[in-house]
């Protein structure tokens, strides 16, 4: 099995807490990362730091070198990140919201493809409509549906929270999609207080210990 | 790496239309300050003749710093920022793409709203082409060098005044060369020096401002 990343004596300390210390962990190809731990342990943080955005965490990481040309840092190209902060913009459509993302990656994609990805997550018929003026769960279901997008070399999700305002119904069909990614060989790293029920899931506690 | 650019220049743009109370404000603001300048100090047009480079150029850098605050707060807010520096294309580019978008709706209107404005100060018409360009070049070095400071502040809730005195020393010699061309030019002294050196300050702070204004995004995004 190939290893994507292996973290090793990864420190964090936010306002005089440690909230962890030595912990090391390693992800391998094709796997569901469930990072788990009470509200403040870090979980954000933690994540922040995969994708390079923090250095609050101390420690070192070696992405594999497919994700990563120096192995410290992952390169751009190969993953979605899904933010605590939805990434949509108010002022503009579901359907500019997602053509943004997408270009940001550097990737056009005819129309109809981001209307399919829409029609996907629900958001049909409001393609149109400014993001500011739908509600908390549409808005999120924008930025969830870039997940739907098929794009080339994307084998990484890093998702914090996905499931937040998620309706029953879209929690089952981000499920599914989750599964369907990691059964076509994509690799998931994802906080979240929901628990998946797909067996490949492998759990990681942090904060549990102190 | 075109795509991208493209998109952002698109988006930025097509946002500016939509948060068009933000681009009025500028606008009206120059518009105020210049109208109101003659009937404050005085109507004598030898002497309103004699300040307005001077005027018309302090105007349009406040009415553009007055904007700046906004560069990046709205995509810092909704976590697009963090998206941007996690791209495929490097974010030099796309804050450059930010920074020429936000001179696109700011420093080039201004630009264009200053001969108008020139008439109200008695500047000699000859020199309004010679304003225009000055103007232009001034308040694009403005947005690249404020972007800087933008970047920094963009973490603060309340971070227009600190932005103001964090920008202002770096632009007291664009301000200098600016007008002083501008008045060379009204006394047929040579006035080529001034507009190349506030030409190689613009080609300056092109170069240096989007690498400056990203490190400074990856530590307020990185806190």
């Amino acid at each position: 099995m190939v290893e994507l990343l292996r973290a090793k004596g990864l420190y964090c300390e936010r306002d005089e807490r440690v909230l962890f210390d030595h912990f090391d962990f390693t992800v391998n190809c094709g796997e569901i990362l469930h990072v788990k731990g009470p509200n403040g342990s870090g979980k954000t943080t933690l994540l922040r730091r995969l994708v390079g955005l923090s250095w609050i965490v101390e420690g070192d990481l070696t992405w594999h070198s497919s994700l990563s040309e120096t192995g410290a840092k992952l390169d751009g190209h190969g993953f979605w990140y899904l933010a605590h902060r939805p990434a949509v913009t108010l002022q503009q459509t579901p359907l500019e919201n997602l053509a943004f993302a997408i270009g940001l990656h550097n990737q056009k994609l005819p129309e109809e493809a981001l209307w399919q990805a829409l029609e996907i997550v629900g958001l049909r018929g409001y393609e149109d409509v400014p993001a500011g003026s739908l509600s908390a769960g549409q808005q999120r279901r924008v930025s969830l549906a870039r997940l739907y997008v098929a794009i080339p070399n994307i084998n990484l999700w890093i998702l914090d929270e996905p499931f937040t305002a998620l309706d029953v119904n879209a929690v089952d069909q981000l499920e599914q999609r989750i599964e369907a990614f990691a059964e076509a060989g994509g690799t998931m790293i994802m906080t979240s207080h929901h628990g998946l029920t797909h067996t490949a899931v492998r759990e990681l506690h942090i904060g549990a210990s102190l | 790496m075109m795509v991208a650019l493209t998109q952002m220049m698109k988006r930025e743009l097509t946002l500016a239309n939509r948060r068009r109370a933000d681009l009025a404000n500028p606008l009206f603001f120059f518009l105020i300050v210049v109208a109101l300048f003659p009937i404050g100090v005085t109507p004598d047009l030898a002497k309103l003749s004699q300040m307005a480079p001077g005027v018309l150029w302090v105007a349009a850098l406040l009415a553009s710093l007055l904007s700046l605050d906004l560069l990046f707060r709205h995509d810092y807010e909704d976590g697009s920022l963090e998206q941007m520096l996690l791209s495929t294309v490097p974010p030099q580019l796309l804050v450059l793409c930010k920074i020429m978008s936000h001179w696109l709706v700011t420093g080039l209107p201004l630009t264009l709203l200053s001969p108008l404005l020139s008439v109200m100060l008695a500047l000699p018409a000859g020199s309004v082409p010679l304003l225009m360009l000055t103007l232009a070049l001034g308040t694009l070095t403005l947005s690249l060098l404020g972007s800087v400071g933008a970047a920094l502040t963009v973490g603060l809730r309340k971070g227009g005044l600190l932005l103001t005195i964090l920008i202002m020393p770096m632009f007291v010699p664009v301000i200098i060369f600016g007008t002083s061309a501008i008045q060379s030019f009204n006394n047929d002294m040579p006035w080529i020096a001034q507009l190349a050196m506030l030409g190689a300050f613009t080609a300056g702070s092109c170069v240096f401002s989007p690498w400056l204004a990203v490190a400074a995004l990856n530590i307020t995004v990185g806190d």
